[in-house]
């Protein structure tokens, strides 16, 4: 099954992201998803302050500054792994970095709209 | 046979099995709400065949090949079920093959204990789930035990068996570390069923009454499928002991009778031994925990049944242990209690009064054990406040009468 880890962070924790330590680990767990063969893909996310909006609305677009919602986090950062299993998603998600200062949210994928990777859905 | 001795029969044959194959075909398939669907039509069919042609020999094998030709009847029609079909064939062949080689049908109901405790499923909605899911207790039902409208209880328990299929949650049996996390899960939800049953137990008859009977059954079950787990067997014993008191803990005319004022003979025999063998074998694995140690004490208790005495400083060891492993505010009452039963009122005094206030601002035992206590060091004015204040902290009738009885007749000291 595929899952997304979707890595929220607090507002003022986007600055300590370009820490060398910071970008080491990331680096370090992304290389850690690759060996076990689990990861489909991911990246880091700039902070909400470069994020715009966009709807459609009765057929006009309208475009805002901010990300979807003021909250107290942001989503940072997004990988997509392929595991058997939530418990399986779940060690990979404990291990990632941030799980240690922020949270990471785990959920499996819905189905087909978006190729995922040439991999098939398990 | 008379027709209904034959239906209870075959009820109980289907109840039995019913956990058995839920755990089986929800094992393959991750779906546990397309399980039950596809058994409920066979027990449906077997209700209508088995009292003129009789319960076949392997019930299991029986009811998966009905559950797995009318699911390919509606399949059909209903395009959801299309995904279970395949699972069903599977379990089907592998069902007939045990069926002939005269293999033991496999019990994975353990497995499922440990998807309903599994800590991606709210908590709210593990107990039910293992209820519904493994004794096949019906929804109506549990949510008049956990005081929840059905509609809700409904809702809880979908949305939990749509986030096992959705979500991947495995059915295995964790290994260790995990394993003893969802053990305790596990066996917390079973006690929490059964004190949700005892609780209201002298409110409204029968389903209240059911919830424990069908808490001792899974802890039976849990001892059957993990023998030598001493705290699954700690489980069954204290709660066989509680529940061999229970035709003692009121009078006919349904007043309530404190633990040490109870008839001892009104106890159930069979239930004590029974508690005490699971004690036995569980302090032969050396490993203690909480509810060893909870049955532990209310086995001193039973003793009075022969001895006619209460070793209450072996009791008083006993809550000291049970601090040190689970410093909730009942083992902290139970100990204060303890030193003031084993002779040393005012160092029990002390005790309750190191428990913040604030924890025990609505529970009743505490304002109870006060009362008591305070009786026992001769402060009757201050013990009738706290026994008031526990009559007016319970939602049992009968208990309230007799702590408001207590506050109205201490006797000066």
């Amino acid at each position: 099954m595929k899952y997304a880890l979707l890595v929220h962070h607090p507002k003022e924790y986007f600055e300590k992201r370009n820490d060398a330590e910071a970008i080491a680990a990331g680096r370090a767990y992304g290389e850690a998803l690759q060996a076990a063969g689990v990861l489909v893909g991911g990246a880091g996310l700039e902070g909400p302050l470069t994020a715009t909006t966009v709807s459609v609305r009765d057929g006009k677009r309208q475009v805002h500054d901010g990300p979807y919602a003021e909250t107290k986090e942001y989503l940072a950062g997004i990988g997509i792994i392929d595991v058997p299993d939530l418990d399986v998603a779940l060690e990979w998600a404990a291990r990632h970095p941030a799980a240690a200062v922020t949270s990471i949210e785990v959920r499996p994928l819905l189905g087909g709209h978006f190729s995922t990777s040439a991999k098939k859905d398990s | 046979m008379s027709e209904s001795a034959a239906h209870a029969a075959i009820e109980s044959v289907v109840r039995g099995s019913y956990g058995r194959l839920v755990a089986y075909l929800a094992a393959r398939s991750g779906d546990v709400a397309g399980a039950q669907d596809a058994l409920s039509e066979a027990f449906v069919s077997a209700l209508q065949h088995w009292p003129s042609d009789g319960v076949p020999e392997k019930p299991e094998a029986w009811l998966l090949h009905v559950a797995r030709n009318r699911t390919i009847d509606t399949a059909r029609r209903r395009q959801v079920k299309q995904a279970f079909e395949e699972t069903l064939r599977l379990a089907a062949e592998e069902a007939q093959r045990a069926e002939v080689s005269r293999e033991e049908f496999p019990d994975e109901r353990l497995k499922l204990l440990f998807v309903c405790a599994h800590p991606a499923i709210d908590v709210a909605a593990r107990t039910p789930l293992m209820l519904q899911t493994v004794l096949g207790v019906d929804a109506a039902r549990i949510a008049s035990a956990f005081l929840v409208s059905p509609t809700a209880m409904g809702q809880r328990l979908v949305r939990a068996k749509n986030k096992i299929r959705a979500a991947g949650i495995p059915f295995t049996v964790p290994e260790p570390p995990e394993w003893d996390e969802r053990v305790s899960f596990v066996l917390d939800a079973i006690y929490s069923a059964y004190t949700t049953g005892w609780d209201s137990l002298n409110e409204s008859g029968t389903t209240h009454q059911a919830l424990t009977e069908e808490a001792i059954a899974m802890g039976r079950m849990l001892v059957q499928l993990m023998p030598t787990e001493p705290e699954a067997r700690g489980l069954l014993a204290l709660m066989l002991h509680c529940e061999a008191r229970r035709e003692a803990r009121f009078t006919n005319e349904g007043v309530f009778v404190p633990l040490d004022e109870q008839d001892a003979r009104r106890w159930s025999r069979a239930m004590m031994e029974e508690a005490e063998q699971h004690l036995r074998y569980a302090s032969t694995c050396k490993r203690v925990g909480r509810y060893q140690l909870e049955a532990a004490i209310q086995s001193i208790h039973a003793d009075r049944a022969v001895s006619g005495l209460i070793d209450w400083k072996e009791i008083l060891l006993l809550y000291e242990g049970l601090v040190k492993i689970a410093p909730t505010i009942g083992s902290q009452v139970g100990r204060a209690v303890a030193m003031a039963q084993a002779g040393d009122a005012a160092s029990g005094f002390a005790a309750l009064e190191a428990v913040p206030r604030e924890r025990v601002a609505d529970y009743q035992p505490y304002w109870a054990a006060r009362g008591h206590l305070l009786h026992l060091l001769g402060r009757t004015g201050e013990a009738r406040k706290a026994f008031t204040r526990a009559a007016s902290l319970t939602d049992d009738p009968a208990l309230r009468a007799h702590l408001f009885n207590r506050s109205e007749h201490l006797p000066s000291t």
